[in-house]
């Protein structure tokens, strides 16, 4: 498990499209917080990341399955899945080494944004007045949002050879478990009734508390387990590919 | 440790990929697949390795059903694929690491260093497999293979993309292997397979047409010969042929007839020629070589 996790950080990092798209990433963000007027942290007036957390989601529901479309769809297309498959490894090992993969790439893609917290800490009248301890909740919010689409990524990767496919798919997924239960639940046959459980459904309902710094069991617990449920169906998958 | 297989079987729709096989290979035997293009070799090779599931039938390593701990018999098995799948992206040196990994070898290094050295690839091990040519990819394919030191090898055409040297090489690298190991290789050029295996298995539509050694695949049509016979005129010959003789080819009036007695039919072709007053311009003897052997076994079935 160790090597396959090794091997996949490495054959990552070591392709072009890893730095193009950590680097679209950053760029992205750093212009939304710091250049553009309507989001700018320096015209906001306020010493908070805010801004950051609002935006992140709708850049990772692009960015991670642009990063994970490889994952599988790669294995499937050179034929390495047959080299995989006749090692002596698990498929549930396969299945988890590439998530811990993937989920330790989006972390190091984040690293780079403490910058901002620095930043704003050093920027704040007086010095350091900022909420730390909602920014480090934030982060593990926007985190754990991270690892479900990571989870939905390699999902929609193990379903076709083509990265191109595996990205179109991923992306919808994680548009339609973030927001598409939030708008049902306010259609009339909803609404009044059960609303609030369909909203509890999608990602967007646990993921906008967690983002202003509250960490609720709850939706710790929601998170982990959408996850897991990705897994699950990637195991199947990868298992029923095994003709 | 040796392989069983006992009727397998594998379903691809309605046709059948493989049709009740059963052999048995045991170790310090090189056994040679033979068999047309889709005859089922490599979906057999691929089913004794555990990446395609057999539909009936059990596959036995040392007695033991190899779908009861699947793990367990991958790390018993060096394989080597057809389309010999690599990471190219990596160096040589770094694939047969992570090929160590997964193993979990504990001496990686030497181990690696020795692999290296018995597959020729010195030179090329810091290179990238990208850059590597068709022959060296196999080695490497190869190297992998045998890096875990595995009692059974599976080889699915190793010695394809090879030049002659190569070969020889190769070759003897197999043989120095099978002198420990069960290995079971493919090919379709049969006088490697007269070189490199102590038994033969052909198989044809998915089943096996036969299973013995090299004399016996010889003998098999031992005393049967093909006669070529030109004549000057358009003739009919059907009425000396024997039961068991065949024409295998006509062109005009040149045949080629395939018989168990040779000299009998010749001579019945020239004295035919002498009554219609119709001159032999050609009339030659061949016995029957490998190729001829592996046609008419893998022809009759159809």
């Amino acid at each position: 498990m160790k090597a396959m996790y090794f091997k996949e950080l490495s054959s990552f990092f070591s392709s072009r499209i890893a730095y193009v798209v950590i680097g679209t990433f950053l760029i992205l963000l750093g212009l939304i917080l710091w250049v553009f007027p309507d989001t700018s942290v320096l015209d906001n007036n306020y010493a908070q990341l805010d801004p950051l957390f609002a935006i992140a989601p709708l850049v990772f529901m692009f960015l991670i399955p642009a990063l994970t479309m490889r994952s599988f769809a790669e294995e499937y297309n050179s034929g390495t899945m047959e080299l995989l498959y006749t090692k002596p490894v698990s498929e549930l090992k396969l299945v988890m080494s590439k998530y811990a993969a993937y989920c330790s790439i989006v972390g190091i893609a984040l690293l780079p944004t403490l910058i901002y917290y620095y930043s704003i800490y050093q920027l704040g009248a007086p010095k350091g007045n900022l909420d730390s301890g909602a920014i480090i909740g934030s982060y593990i919010g926007l985190f754990s949002l991270s690892a479900v689409f990571v989870a939905i990524g390699i999902f929609s990767s193990s379903l076709t050879k083509n990265q191109i496919t595996a990205f179109v798919i991923g992306t919808f997924l994680c548009f339609f478990f973030t927001w598409f239960f939030e708008f049902v639940s306010g259609l009339s046959i909803f609404y009044g009734s059960v609303d609030d459980i369909v909203e509890r459904i999608g990602i967007n309902f646990h993921y906008s508390s967690m983002s202003k710094g509250v960490i609720d069991s709850r939706d710790v617990i929601y998170f982990i387990s959408v996850s897991v449920f990705f897994l699950i169906l990637t195991h199947f998958i990868i298992k029923s590919k095994r003709i | 440790m040796g392989i069983q297989l006992q009727s397998v079987s594998k379903f691809y729709g309605e046709q059948a990929a493989v049709d009740g096989i059963s052999f048995e290979a045991k170790p310090g035997e090189i056994v040679g697949l033979l068999g047309p293009n889709g005859a089922g070799k490599s979906t057999t090779m691929k089913m004794i390795c555990g990446y395609i599931q057999q539909d009936e039938g059990s596959i036995l390593m040392n007695g033991d059903d190899v779908r009861h701990s699947p793990i367990e018999t991958r790390r018993q098995i060096g394989y080597l694929a057809e389309q010999n799948p690599m990471y190219t992206d990596m160096y040589v040196r770094e694939f047969l690491q992570f090929n160590s990994q997964i193993h979990k070898l504990s001496s990686s290094q030497a181990r690696i260093d020795e692999v290296i050295d018995l597959t020729g690839l010195q030179k090329e091990q810091n290179k990238l497999i990208n850059q590597l040519s068709k022959g060296y990819k196999q080695r490497v394919g190869l190297a992998q293979a045998i890096l875990h030191d595995p009692p059974i090898l599976i080889l699915d055409e190793p010695i394809s993309g090879l030049d002659p040297n190569q070969l020889v090489e190769i070759r003897s690298l197999i043989k120095y292997l099978g002198e420990t190991k069960t290995v079971l290789f493919s090919s379709h050029i049969l006088q490697e397979v007269e070189h490199m295996c102590d038994r033969l298995l052909v198989l044809n539509n998915g089943q096996l047409v036969m299973d013995g050694t090299i004399d016996e695949f010889n003998q098999k049509q031992s005393g049967q010969s093909i006669i070529e016979a030109v004549f000057e005129n358009k003739i009919d010959i059907s009425s000396i042929l024997k039961s068991q003789d065949i024409v295998v080819n006509q062109i005009d009036s040149a045949f080629t007839i395939q018989t168990f007695e040779p000299s009998e039919l010749k001579t019945a072709l020239f004295d035919l020629a002498v009554q219609t007053e119709n001159r032999l311009t050609e009339l030659s003897e061949q016995k029957s070589t490998m190729e001829d052997v592996f046609h008419s076994l893998t022809k009759a079935e159809k």
